[in-house]
């Protein structure tokens, strides 16, 4: 069991409680972000001296800045709801993986400090001194947590631990403990534009190779436009869809509805990244400041609407805070959601009939559908709250013809995260993402089992990384993961597309609305 | 002698409850949310707020999703607890109002309930690894204070017969600032004395998850942030 290599593999269920196996991740830490990693974002370089006041200032601060924040701290009653919810813990067993547990990592601290029990009878309400083995667990825990949310769906008070982690990773920022991954691509967007710090004349020629690849694959000439001006979208995606597989086929899928849809699109190499990192990080002004490209971006093109491409956070950043931090949107077109997700638009475009498929394209197929965990609890679509699990459904059976779900208590507001989530998509953290992602794993291979599943769809840039990353752990193919548009690219036949008449001939379906 | 003991600590006591209540919940009141974050899927309306706040704090909902034992045990504790302070009104109140009759009979066997929801948490914090791996000697020890609030009163209910004429003058005496005789009933004094202990550690321990529910954005926001631009006071400030 030591080595975790074959541990992963052995759950009987997707949502099986493991028995405790405490300390079992404590040695697991992500690089400390370098001194110039940490100022770019604004934050001390390294370890203050001073880091322990530093520290108790700033979690006063955001008990007076942050509702949650204070209301969550007070309110846990220890009732144990949530100890089975966390994927991480399921994967580990490490009890301090256990959201109430990662939660009093920080209240005890709390305790100690800003209450009457705790300043004095700490070992009756379990309080203690903050010390450096304190800040090096918080440091340790709360990059195991990937601020999914699961947890406070099943809590009584929605005690989200998500709120919690944020603002331990802003107290260890401010204290000069930031991690290396979230922080270093801060600050590319600041810097570029993007999180992979890819410039404007690199993105150029990606995207013409790209429109290149679809007219080569379909004989019709698809523009995918970067910085023009007075076109009417402007498209917000991951950076990762314009490199990564399966992103890039959900690129080519959005640029292919487009094209179909008759709109004038384009992309922006200044706001090139949907991705908000300053979310993960807890931070406020970082992620206002990566909010407010877009909204320049969207002022310097004169777009009317603006469209964000499958991913997961980067949509909750949109949906939920984008008005609030970059707002307000006076100068779009009101007649539209600001913002709106690609699949809203691909829904509507279906609804209207404005999109042809062949749904035999994806025969080869037979799916199943991740809900992204920011997508599923903390954003919604359309104007119905679920709109968010039914309409990439809905998109996804009206270009395949093979679509099953997975087990109930794992999808839609309970679905498991893909271990990956909120800045912990890096290779120092890989044991984790292996063992976090082993519940959501185990109920793909039920389906695999039960109806011969070969791949997963999901809507999120990060989940797709990962999930390409351990899927061969879990006997899948890296491949095996796909974007939602990438489905849609697959299937739509375009006006004008060379083999159209081989498509007339064969069993060609008009899109249904169930 | 013994009613100027109690008659004093339950004013110490009333006034620390009320106070404690008060700063609490104007910290929780006047702290902004900064941003929107319901767990969704959550209501588009502000009715569709209240409506899922009624089922979280009648019915439990969230928990019922979560763990069925903890939810039954909770419940049914919480639920008593309601028949209880119900049934205790006819000794604040010196009418006998109809709805005080009516949730008498009620109100008596709910100590059954009560205690039986007691003891499956206390049972639970004990047998399943997990919950007894998050507990703090608080937490059990207020169990042990409900236990032994619920076990002296049902005793005097259903063993040792207090003298309940001569508490409910006590007790109108005290809301009319006028100290009365209490009966030196051991088992009256337990019961009132823990009742004093809950009252004064309520607003300074997890108690406050009461009122603390109500002020949870995960579940008391409304999901409309693309219709209504929501911001945060100290937030404001930055775009200046």
């Amino acid at each position: 069991m030591a080595d975790g290599a074959e541990d992963f593999r052995k759950m009987q269920h997707a949502l099986d409680v493991p028995c405790l196996k405490p300390g079992s991740m404590e040695g697991l830490k992500p690089f400390v972000a370098k001194p110039e990693h940490q100022e770019k974002v604004g934050f001390p370089g390294e370890l203050l001296p001073d880091w322990k006041e530093k520290a108790l200032a700033k979690m006063e601060e955001l008990g007076e800045k942050n509702r949650a924040f204070q209301v969550y701290l007070d309110t846990c009653v220890k009732c144990g709801a949530c100890t089975d919810k966390c994927h991480y813990f399921l994967g580990t067993g490490d009890p301090k993986n256990m959201p109430v547990a990662r939660q009093d990592l920080l209240r005890s601290v709390y305790r100690r400090y800003f209450t009457f029990a705790g300043k004095y009878f700490p070992w009756l309400v379990g309080a203690r001194d903050l010390t450096e083995e304190v800040l090096d667990e918080w440091y340790s825990y709360y990059h195991q947590c990937s601020e999914c949310r699961r947890c406070s769906v099943f809590c009584p008070y929605g005690i989200d631990t998500a709120e919690i982690t944020m603002a331990a990773r802003e107290i260890m920022d401010s204290v000069g403990m930031g991690q290396k991954y979230s922080n270093e691509i801060i600050g590319k967007v600041k810097e570029v534009g993007n999180n992979l710090g890819l410039n404007p004349k690199a993105l150029r020629a990606t995207l013409e190779d790209l429109e290149e690849d679809i007219e080569d694959e379909t004989g019709v000439s698809v523009r995918i436009p970067l910085d023009e001006k007075g076109a009417d979208i402007l498209l917000i995606t991951p950076s990762a869809d314009f490199f990564a597989e399966p992103h890039i086929d959900g690129l080519l899928g959005y640029a292919k509805v487009f094209h179909e849809a008759g709109v004038s699109w384009t992309i922006s190499s200044y706001a090139s990244e949907a991705a908000n990192f300053g979310l993960f990080i807890g931070s406020y002004e970082n992620m206002r400041e990566i909010s407010l490209r877009i909204r320049k971006a969207a002022e310097d093109l004169g777009v009317k609407r603006i469209v964000f491409g499958e991913c997961g956070h980067a949509w909750r950043v949109a949906y939920s805070f984008l008005n609030t931090l970059a707002g307000p949107f006076d100068f779009l077109d009101q007649n539209y959601p600001i913002p709106q997700h690609i699949l809203e638009f691909t829904w509507n475009e279906i609804q209207q009939g404005n999109l042809k498929f062949d749904k035999s394209q994806n025969d080869h197929i037979r799916l199943t559908y991740h809900d992204s965990c920011n997508v599923a609890r903390a954003s919604r679509m359309g104007d119905m709250p679920g709109g968010q699990f039914e309409i990439p459904r809905n998109v996804i059976k009206a270009v395949c013809n093979n679509y099953f779900d997975m087990d109930p208590d794992t999808i839609k507001e309970s679905t498991l995260c893909c271990g990956g989530g909120g800045g912990l998509l890096t290779d120092d953290l890989m044991d984790l993402r292996i063992k976090g992602s082993s519940p959501r794993m185990t109920a793909l291979q039920d389906v695999t089992e039960e109806h011969g599943v070969t791949h997963m769809a999901a809507i999120c840039a990060i989940c797709k990384t990962q999930f390409s990353k351990v899927m061969p752990k879990f006997g899948y193919d890296m491949d095996s993961i796909v974007s939602v548009h990438q489905l849609v690219s697959n299937a739509i036949i375009l006006t004008g597309q060379d083999d159209e008449d081989d498509a007339d001939t064969g069993p060609e379906e008009e899109t249904s609305n169930e | 002698m013994l009613g100027t003991i109690y008659a004093i600590l339950f004013y110490i006591a009333t006034v620390i409850l009320v106070a404690g209540l008060v700063m609490r919940i104007r910290r929780y009141a006047r702290t902004p949310a900064p941003l929107k974050i319901p767990t969704t899927p959550a209501p588009t309306t502000g009715w569709g707020v209240f409506w899922r706040m009624v089922r979280e704090v009648l019915f439990f909902q969230s928990l019922y999703k979560s763990n069925k034992w903890i939810w039954l045990f909770g419940w049914m504790m919480h639920m008593s607890l309601w028949l209880i302070l119900a049934r205790h009104m006819r000794y604040f109140i010196f009418e006998s109002y109809w709805w005080i009759e009516a949730v008498q009979f009620a109100g008596t066997y709910a100590s059954f309930t009560f205690l039986i929801g007691l003891g499956g948490l206390l049972f639970r914090r004990f047998a399943v690894e997990r919950i007894r791996y998050i507990t703090s000697p608080s937490d059990v020890l207020m169990l042990l204070l409900l236990i032994g609030i619920g076990a002296s009163g049902a005793m005097m209910r259903f063993v040792t017969h207090a003298d309940i004429v001569a508490v409910k003058s006590f007790i109108l005496g005290l809301s009319r600032f006028h100290i009365g005789y209490l009966p030196a009933d051991p088992v009256l004094m337990a019961h009132l004395g823990m009742v004093i202990t809950l009252m004064i550690i309520f607003p300074i321990s997890k108690l406050m998850h009461a009122p603390g529910v109500f002020f949870s954005p995960t579940r008391n926001q409304v999901d409309n942030p693309r219709e209504k631009r929501h911001l945060a006071p100290w937030a404001a400030e930055l775009e200046k």
